[in-house]
């Protein structure tokens, strides 16, 4: 019962964890994407479309992860050539990746799916209590840990990584030192598509293989809000997104058990856990205040 | 090659009111293309999507029906978008509204009086106003990011408007559908004959609110702290002016809006409470505030535009057996289109080609 409990929940938090380390980089870099939940949504219909089309669900991972990384780059040429408002182009992002992903889905809604096969490793998947756990997922749980430690690696051992958070935390002076503001801003933008992508391909691949209309549902706002629970750091963020998918999960294990509580107020669980620690995390002013990047969200133009 | 802004010398009263329609512009083309692409005739589908529903009066009043939320909730948006507080969870505030407002005609039904629908709008707007004092609250008191948990808000007010119809406000004579007893006439807006067309009660509503949001925000000293506070927090507090209310302000400004929204669109268009009242006009309406470049009479032309894409994906639908999706798709793009648009009213954009490679400048 119990593994069968901490499995659904690395399915439940895979997506998150995915979707928020790609919008943590992007935020590092200073600027606040949105429509993350447009690019989910998006790597969703096409990780499924793909899947079917190839016959493979590999195949359905990288046309997930190449459909966020071309919505993305619609959001970042408003945002970073045109200068938009980042805001607004998020949610521009937003209404029309979960408009497009319903146009290209609906001839799959009700077509069966294939799911992404979990990794045998003959001898580690077969030992007991910690097998199936730890050695038997599938590759996209493995790539969400491995992306959480190379981004950490990244950002805060390499040169590149110190490059893209002084762009993060000061454009101007970035800009003065003669770095490209806004090609590591493409960059950042474009591997955040990427990781959204694939969080939404995990959802029609693996999660449940399936292409049900919207079947984000919120999860793209919730990965946003993980970013600020983990204080712009990777490490918390995988705190965050097994957090949430353990209340993800304890809300569907609860709904059989009845306990009284009418099956929508369980549901609203996750939506409410996520008001509640915005407000406990940003009550925390030290966490907040030193870690948040300081040109998040601030358009920049460069001047010659 | 690639874009470079130039800064204008001053803003662009040309492209004020010129990029919306660059706007509008670019997306009927962009829509041929996609008409195009699923294999159907670009300018068949342009006539269908864009025009064929101005031709006829039934339509024309469909129009104005589906303008009249987004033009009320995108009125409220406008006020929170301009004192620079981002609230997208109208869709939240507008379900809510939508729910206190029918506790008049679904928990005492028996009570139809001439006062029985001021009063329901009256509910609407108070439990619209109160549930968006959520977020603004959070925000002051805490420093909550808004965005996030006026979002999150949506997700849980929807879920509780499904619980109430499927559990305590179900009809018991509804044959176990997930809906309220009928509203008794009194809390059904009127229909007001104007020339050949029959007009709801509630557009007449939404034009006294745009008259009365254009003249506070452009002639009295709220609309003033309004822009000034969005503009610069700094300069509106050496004026006396406090962000924090403001906040609280404006969020339930446009709760109430939304809420009022909420419960007319019950009331005119379905008569009764359903899991599903809205077709995301509170995410359209942010559409709407943008292309109206928040500013009220823009809203009401903007709103008109909007709520024409929705007619249109039906009569894509029915007359060319496209999928009705292409309006959403399409009210995305535009919005896309619009605030890049609105880059030529600070910028002039160039073209320009790879530059000889200058010297280092020491």
């Amino acid at each position: 019962m119990l593994e069968a409990i901490i499995l659904t929940v690395i399915t439940a938090a895979t997506p998150l964890l995915l979707a928020a380390i790609g919008e943590l980089v992007v935020e590092r870099s200073g600027v606040l994407n949105l429509g993350v939940e447009g690019m989910m949504v998006m790597g969703a219909v096409c990780g499924f479309a793909g899947t079917l089309t190839f016959g493979t669900p590999f195949a359905g991972i990288i046309a997930g992860a190449l459909a966020g990384m071309a919505v993305s780059l619609l959001f970042g040429f408003a945002t970073l050539t045109l200068v938009a408002n980042q805001v607004a182009s998020g949610l521009a992002l937003t209404l029309f990746g979960l408009g497009l992903a319903g146009l290209i889905g609906e001839g799959f809604v009700g077509t069966p799916g294939l799911k992404l096969p979990a990794l045998f490793i003959p001898g580690l998947t077969d030992l007991p209590v910690v097998g199936r756990i730890l050695f038997g997922q599938d590759v996209l749980v493995y790539l969400s840990f491995a992306l959480v430690a190379g981004v950490s690696w990244f950002l805060f051992r390499t040169r590149a990584g110190l490059v893209l958070r002084a762009v993060g935390d000061n454009h101007g002076s970035a800009h003065a030192l003669g770095y490209s503001v806004v090609k590591v801003r493409y960059l950042a933008v474009l591997f955040g598509g990427a990781c959204a992508g694939l969080g939404g391909a995990y959802l029609s691949i693996a999660y449940t293989p399936l292409w049900v209309e919207s079947m984000t549902a919120g999860r793209g706002w919730i990965a946003l809000a993980l970013v600020v629970f983990a204080s712009w750091r990777p490490g918390r963020l995988v705190v965050g997104a097994y957090l949430f998918g353990a209340v993800t999960i304890l809300q569907l294990h609860a709904q059989p058990l009845g306990l009284g509580v009418p099956s929508q107020f369980l549901s609203m669980l996750p939506y409410l856990a996520t008001v509640v620690v915005l407000v406990l995390i940003s009550g925390n002013r030290r966490a907040t205040r030193f870690n948040t990047p300081a040109c998040l969200g601030t358009p920049f133009v460069p001047d010659r | 090659m690639h874009l470079e802004l130039v800064k204008r010398p001053e803003v662009s009263r040309v492209m004020m009111v010129g990029s919306p329609v660059l706007a509008v512009g670019l997306t009927v083309i962009f829509a041929a293309i996609v008409f195009a692409l699923q294999g159907k005739d670009p300018l068949a589908g342009v006539y269908y999507f864009f025009l064929e529903p101005l031709t006829s009066s039934w339509s024309i009043e469909q129009l104005i029906v589906k303008a009249t939320p987004l033009v009320i909730i995108a009125l409220g948006l406008a006020v929170c978008f301009l004192s620079n507080n981002w609230n997208i969870g109208a869709e939240g505030q507008l379900t809510v509204g939508a729910i206190t407002g029918s506790m008049l005609p679904v928990l005492v039904p028996e009570f139809a009086s001439p006062a029985t629908l001021p009063l329901m709008v009256l509910m609407g707007a108070l439990g619209g106003a109160l549930f968006a004092a959520v977020p603004a609250i959070l925000k002051t008191r805490f420093g909550t990011n808004e965005i996030l948990t006026s979002l999150m808000l949506v997700y849980a007010s929807g879920l509780f408007l499904d619980w109430l119809v499927r559990g305590p406000w179900r009809d018991p004579k509804g044959f176990n559908f997930p809906i309220t007893i009928a509203f008794n006439d009194a809390a059904i807006p009127s229909t007001i004959p104007i020339g050949p067309l029959y007009l709801n009660l509630s557009a007449f509503v939404a034009l006294v609110l745009v008259a009365v949001l254009a003249v506070t925000l452009g002639r009295t000293l709220k609309g003033f702290e309004i822009r000034v506070l969005g503009q610069s927090p700094r300069a509106g507090a050496f004026a006396g002016f406090s962000a924090r209310r403001m906040t609280l302000f404006a969020f339930m400004v446009s709760g109430a809006l939304a809420g009022i929204a909420g419960i007319l669109t019950v009331a005119s268009e379905i008569g009764k409470l359903q899991p599903v009242i809205s077709p995301g006009y509170g995410f359209t309406a942010i559409i709407v505030a943008f292309l109206g470049r928040l500013n009220p009479v823009g809203i009401l032309i903007a709103g008109l535009v909007i709520a024409l894409s929705y007619l249109g994906g039906e009569a894509i639908q029915t007359t060319m057996q496209m999928s009705s999706k292409v309006a959403t798709v399409v009210q995305g793009m535009l919005l896309f289109f619009v605030l890049a648009c609105d880059t030529l009213i600070l910028y002039r954009v160039r073209l320009v080609g790879r530059a000889p490679k200058e010297p280092a400048r020491a």
